[in-house]
C-alpha cells in the first residue's frame, strides 16, 4: 500500500532580547556556566516574575509576519513537570490564551506555492541545560547550567499540513527567513535559537483520518529535519507494511547515527497540569497597540520575492535565492540601483558571491564586497574595460581585500588592450610564428580563425579587446602577403 | 535613661527614642532579654539574630543622633520565617529548606530596614504557612502566651505569640486564608490582612500566589497603620502589586465613625460558633453602635462554598509553588537515591511534613487532566460568586464585622489529627482572601478561661483606611488591646 506522510512542526525560536523574559539577566550566549543567573531565574524561594515587554513586542511581530490573529487577551500559564534543568518545577508558558492564532506560511515546492496553516504562536521561557560529568568534574554526576533558563522563546505550531520531509525543510527555511526579516530572532540554529519538534504520521492515500503519530524531539538543523523525518517515515512504513502498529510516543533524533529512538510512550506522557500563572497579570493587546507594531514591520520575504520578479524581471528561482535574507536582498537592490542590469547582478550574486560566502561560512553583511564595488565592476565590463573572464579575477580580489574595482584593474594591469597599434604588433608576431597555419587559412581553412584568436588572447593575457582582435586578425590574414 | 523592661507599642517606642528616654540599643537588648526569659516556654522564634540586631540598633542610634526621624527607626521587629531576609535563615519552618539563607531581602523587609527597623529574628509558622495552629511547624510548635497548653493559632503563630509575649515591638505575618487574623485573635493582638496587591509579595515564599498577603501584627491599630505606611505600595518586582495611591494610613486613625454603617453577615453567626466567642463579638458590635455606627444585617450567601473553594485553589497553586523544592539547588537532598526519580521522591518525602504533602497531593489532583474543569475551574467560578457577595454587601454598608474564628485557641494536639475540622475552622477568614479584600482582627474580649477573642472588620478593596478608622475608634472605647498575658 502507498502511504501519505503527514507532518506538523512545532518550532521553538529564541527572541533576540538583551535580557531574559522575567528578570534582568543577560541572554548572551557562551558565558561561563550560571554566570547569567539571579535569584529570579534560579527560582529561589519567594521570587516573582516580571514580564519583559520587549518579548511581547517581538512575539507580536512574529505573529503579524505570519498572518496570525493577535489575541487581545493574553495569559501565561504554568506547565508543571520535574526536571533538574527546570528550577521552579514548572515552565511559564501559555496555554488556553496564546498570543497569536490562525496564520499561515507560504512555501514554494517545485515552483508551486503551498499554504501551511499555523495553529498558534505562544510565548514561553526556556529551560536550562544539563551537563553530564564525563567532560568535567565528577563523571558520576550531572551539572546544571541555568544560563539559558528564562531566555524568551516563541513556539510556532503548524497544522499537520506538510506532506513530505522536503516540505518540512522548505517550511523551516521560509519560517527562518520570515523571523529574520521581522528582526525578532537571530535564528542561529547551531546555538539552538531555532529548533523544532516534528509530529509525523502516515495514512493510506485517500484516507481522511490521521494515522498514529510520533513526536520527534530536538531537531536543530535544516538537514536534520529532513533526515529525521525520512528515517521516521521509513520506520513507520516498514512497521505498517509488516502489519504492525505505530505507537504514539516521543522519539529523539540522534544525528550521529541518523536514527530516531523512543524516549517515552504515551503511558509515560506528562500530565502538565496547566493552570493560569497567578504571579503575572493578563496582558491586554488592543488593536491600536498591534497596529503600532505592524507599522514597524519591513517588507517580508514573500511579497519581496513577488516584487523582485515583477520589478526586475528576474526568474522566480533567482528571486527566491536573493530574498533568502534581508541583507542579501538589500545588497541586490542597491547594486541594481547603481548598475541597472538586474539579471547580470543576479548572476554574479547567485554565482560567485554566494559561492565565496558559502566557502568562507560568512554572511553577506560581514564581507568586504559592497554593492558600489560590484556595480563598479559591472560598469567596467559594460564599458569594455575588462571582459567577463578578467572580471572573475577582479571580483576575487575585491571580495578578498575590499579593493575598488578600478584599483584592481590598474594595479594588476588587467585593463583591455584597445589600442590598434599594440594589437597589430601582436598579430604580426603570431602570423610570423605560425607560417603553416597562416598558409592553411589563406588556402581556405577558415575555421583556423579560432586558433588565431586563442593565440592572440594568450599573447595578450586575455586583455585584447575581442572585437578589435577579430577585426585585425581578419584583416591581416585576409590580405595575404 | 530608663530601661524599657516591657516592649512598648511602636508609637510609644518611637516617641521615647526621639525623646532619648532610652536608646535603640537598650530597646533591642530589652527585647532580647525578654526572649531569654520567656522563649523556652513560648518558642515563638525559629532564629534569633542577636548580633545582627545589635548592629542594626547601633546604626539606628547613629541615625537618631543625626536627627533622622524614619518611621521605624530603632524599632525591633519580628519577621515570619516565610518572608526572606538576606543573611538570616528563611526556612518556612520546613525541613526541606534546612538552614537556607536567602540571598536577598523581601521588599517588605527591605522597606522596613530602610525605615530604620531592627530585625530581632524569624518567627515560627505552620510549615509553608499551611495550617491554623503552628503545630505543623517542621521544627517545633509555638505556645499561646495566654495558656501554654494551647496553640497560638496559625500560620503566623510565632509572630502573634512574639507580640503578645512582648518579645518584639511588632511583627510581620502573612495571610493566605486567615493566617494573620486568626492567630492575632487567639493571642489578643491586632492583625491586618491588607487588600491583595497592597503589599508586595516579592520575597514572601509562595503558598498560594493569588491569596497570599503580608501584613502587620501589632499591639495596637495605630502601630499597624505606621507599619502599613512603610511596607505598602506598588513594587516593580511584583506584577500583582497594585498601582493605586498610598494614603497616609495614620491620617485615618482619628476620623469619626458616627453614621458609618456596619454590616453583620448573617452567615457568620450560625451554629458551630462558640457561645463565648459569639458573646464577645456581639458585645463588640454593641460598642460600635455606642460609637454612633448603624448596624445592618447583610448576607454573604456563598459562604458555605468558601472552604471547599479555598482548599481547591490554594492547594492547586501550592502544588506548583512547592515544586521547586526538589533537592537539586538548595535545601534538603536525600542521601538515599540511586537515580533522579528517587532523589526527587526521597528528598521531598523526607523534607515535607504531613500537611504540606496532603495539600500538594490535593492540588496535584485537582489540576490533573480530566479533573481540572470539575475542580479548579469550578473553584474559580465559586470564587467570583464569593467576591460578588462582598460587592453586594458593601452596597449596604461601609464595613463588615464578625468573628475571626468560631472558637477560641485550641488545645495543643486537639485538632492535629482531624484536618477536615481544622479546615472548617477557617470558615470566617478565607472568604476575604478569595475576594481579595482587606480585613483586620482587633481584640474584643476574653472567654472565662482568659482566652482572647478577636473582632474581624472587613472593608472593600483598598479601603484599609476604613479599617484603621473603625479599629482605632474601637480601641479608644475598649482596653482589650492593653491586656497582656503574665508569663
Amino acid at each position: 500500500m502507498k502511504y501519505e506522510t503527514v507532518i506538523g512542526l512545532e518550532v521553538h525560536c529564541q527572541l533576540k532580547t538583551k535580557t531574559k523574559i522575567f528578570c534582568s539577566c543577560s541572554t548572551e550566549f557562551g558565558k561561563n556556566p550560571n554566570e547569567n543567573t539571579c535569584p529570579i531565574c534560579l527560582g529561589m524561594p519567594g521570587v516573582l516574575p516580571v514580564l519583559n515587554r520587549q518579548v511581547v513586542n517581538f512575539a507580536v511581530r512574529a505573529g503579524l509576519a505570519t498572518h496570525c490573529r493577535i489575541e487581545p487577551m493574553n495569559q501565561f500559564a504554568r506547565k508543571n513537570y520535574f526536571y533538574p534543568d527546570l528550577p521552579k518545577g514548572y515552565q511559564v508558558s501559555q496555554f488556553d490564551h496564546p498570543l497569536a492564532t490562525g496564520g499561515y506560511v507560504n512555501i514554494l515546492i517545485d515552483g508551486e506555492k503551498k499554504k501551511i496553516n499555523l495553529t498558534r504562536i505562544h510565548m514561553e521561557e526556556d529551560a536550562g541545560k544539563l551537563v553530564h560529568g564525563e567532560n568535567m568534574g565528577n563523571p558520576e554526576s550531572s551539572y546544571v547550567d541555568f544560563n539559558r533558563t528564562g531566555v524568551p522563546l516563541i513556539e510556532i505550531v503548524s497544522e499537520p499540513d506538510l506532506r513530505s520531509s522536503e516540505e518540512a525543510r522548505a517550511y523551516m527555511v521560509e519560517l527562518k527567513s520570515i523571523l529574520e526579516y521581522a528582526d525578532v530572532s537571530d535564528c542561529n540554529m547551531e546555538q539552538g535559537s531555532l529548533r523544532c519538534d516534528a509530529n509525523v504520521s502516515l495514512r493510506p492515500f485517500g484516507q481522511e483520518e490521521f494515522g498514529t503519530r510520533t513526536e520527534l524531539k530536538n531537531i536543530n538543523s535544516f538537514k536534520f529535519v529532513q533526515k529525521a523525518i525520512d528515517y521516521e517515515v521509513e520506520r513507520q512504513t516498514s512497521l505498517l507494511e509488516q502489519g504492525d502498529k505505530v505507537i504514539l510516543e516521543t522519539r529523539l533524533y540522534d544525528s550521529n547515527r541518523g536514527v530516531t529512538y523512543s524516549m517515552r510512550s504515551k503511558e509515560e506522557a506528562h500530565d502538565y497540569r496547566y493552570f493560569p500563572e497567578p504571579d503575572l497579570v493578563p496582558i491586554v493587546l488592543d488593536e491600536a497597540c498591534v497596529e503600532e507594531i505592524a507599522k514597524t514591520l519591513p517588507e517580508l520575504p514573500e511579497p519581496k520575492r513577488e516584487r523582485f520578479t515583477a520589478e526586475y524581471g528576474i526568474p522566480a528561482y533567482d528571486a527566491q535565492v536573493l530574498t533568502a535574507t534581508r541583507p542579501l536582498a538589500d545588497f541586490y537592490e542597491e547594486t541594481v540601483k547603481l548598475h541597472n542590469h538586474p539579471k547580470a547582478v543576479s548572476n554574479w550574486m547567485m554565482g560567485d558571491l554566494l559561492r565565496e560566502l558559502k566557502n568562507d561560512d560568512q554572511e553577506i553583511q560581514d564581507c568586504k564586497l559592497t554593492p558600489q564595488r560590484l556595480a563598479g565592476m559591472l560598469d567596467l565590463i559594460e564599458a569594455g574595460t575588462i571582459n567577463g573572464k578578467i572580471a572573475k579575477t577582479v571580483f576575487e580580489e575585491m571580495y578578498n581585500t575590499g579593493a575598488e574595482p578600478e584599483t584592481v584593474v590598474k594595479e594588476k594591469g588587467l585593463g583591455q588592450i584597445a589600442d590598434e597599434a599594440s594589437i597589430e604588433k601582436l598579430v604580426d608576431q603570431i602570423l610570423e610564428d605560425n607560417p603553416q597555419q597562416t598558409a592553411d587559412y589563406r588556402n581556405g581553412k577558415e575555421k583556423l580563425m579560432g586558433y588565431f584568436v586563442g593565440q592572440l588572447m594568450k599573447a595578450s593575457k586575455g586583455q585584447a579587446n575581442p572585437a578589435l582582435a577579430n577585426k585585425l586578425l581578419k584583416q591581416k590574414l585576409g590580405s595575404g602577403s | 535613661m530608663a530601661d524599657p523592661t516591657n516592649a512598648p507599642t511602636l508609637l510609644q517606642a518611637r516617641e521615647d527614642l526621639k525623646n532619648k528616654k532610652y536608646s535603640a540599643l537598650e530597646l533591642t537588648e530589652s527585647c532580647l532579654r525578654r526572649m531569654d526569659a520567656v522563649e523556652d516556654r513560648v518558642q515563638a522564634y525559629l532564629h534569633i539574630s542577636r548580633e545582627q540586631a545589635i548592629e542594626q540598633a547601633k546604626a539606628a542610634d547613629e541615625r537618631i543622633a543625626r536627627g533622622d526621624d524614619a518611621p521605624l527607626l530603632g524599632v525591633p521587629l519580628a519577621i515570619k520565617d516565610n518572608i526572606c531576609t538576606q543573611g538570616l535563615p528563611s526556612t518556612c519552618a520546613s525541613k526541606i529548606l534546612g538552614q537556607f539563607k536567602s540571598p536577598y531581602n523581601a521588599t517588605s523587609v527591605d522597606r522596613a530596614l530602610k525605615a530604620g527597623a531592627v530585625i530581632l529574628g524569624k518567627t515560627n509558622l505552620d510549615e509553608f504557612a499551611m495550617g491554623s495552629t503552628t503545630e505543623n511547624s517542621g521544627i517545633h510548635p509555638t505556645r499561646n502566651p495566654w495558656d501554654l497548653e494551647r496553640v497560638p493559632g496559625g500560620s503566623s503563630g510565632g509572630s502573634a505569640a512574639a507580640v503578645a509575649a512582648k518579645e518584639c515591638v511588632a511583627a510581620l505575618g502573612s495571610d493566605t486564608g486567615g493566617s494573620i487574623r486568626q492567630p492575632a485573635s487567639f493571642c489578643g493582638v491586632t492583625g491586618l490582612k491588607p487588600t491583595y496587591g497592597r503589599v508586595s509579595r516579592f520575597g514572601l515564599v509562595a503558598f498560594a500566589s493569588s491569596l497570599d498577603q503580608i501584613g502587620p501584627m501589632t499591639q495596637t491599630v495605630d502601630d499597624a497603620a505606621v507599619l502599613m505606611n512603610v511596607i505598602g505600595g506598588k513594587d516593580p518586582l511584583d506584577s500583582t502589586s497594585a498601582d493605586v495611591p498610598m494614603p497616609d494610613f495614620t491620617q485615618a486613625l482619628n476620623r469619626n465613625v458616627k453614621g458609618m454603617k456596619v454590616g453583620i453577615p448573617r452567615e457568620y453567626f450560625t451554629e458551630g460558633i462558640d457561645p463565648e466567642v459569639e458573646t464577645a463579638v456581639q458585645n463588640a458590635i454593641k460598642t460600635l453602635q455606642s460609637l454612633g455606627m448603624e448596624t445592618v444585617e447583610v448576607s454573604l450567601p456563598h459562604t458555605k462554598y468558601a472552604v471547599a473553594t479555598y482548599y481547591i485553589l490554594a492547594c492547586a497553586e501550592a502544588s506548583a509553588n512547592l515544586s521547586r523544592y526538589d533537592g537539586v539547588k538548595y535545601g534538603h537532598r536525600t542521601e538515599h537515591a540511586g537515580n533522579l526519580m528517587e532523589m526527587y521522591e526521597n528528598s521531598r518525602e523526607e523534607g515535607f511534613g504531613e500537611e504540606v504533602k496532603r495539600r500538594i497531593i490535593l492540588g496535584t489532583f485537582v489540576l490533573s487532566s480530566g479533573y481540572y474543569d470539575a475542580y479548579y475551574l469550578k473553584g474559580q467560578k465559586a470564587r467570583t460568586l464569593i467576591k460578588r457577595d462582598f460587592e453586594e454587601a458593601f452596597k449596604q454598608c461601609d464595613v463588615l464585622a464578625g468573628p475571626n474564628c468560631p472558637l477560641p485557641a485550641f488545645k495543643l494536639n486537639e485538632k492535629l489529627d482531624d484536618p477536615m475540622q481544622m479546615y472548617l475552622a477557617d470558615i470566617y477568614t478565607i472568604s476575604m482572601n478569595l475576594a481579595g479584600i482587606p480585613a483586620m482582627s482587633v481584640p474584643c474580649g476574653q472567654t472565662q478561661g482568659k482566652l482572647p477573642v478577636g473582632l474581624q472588620l472587613m472593608a472593600p478593596h483598598f479601603q484599609e483606611e476604613t479599617l484603621f478608622t473603625v479599629g482605632k475608634q474601637f480601641q479608644l472605647a475598649t482596653d482589650f488591646h492593653k491586656q497582656f498575658p503574665t508569663l
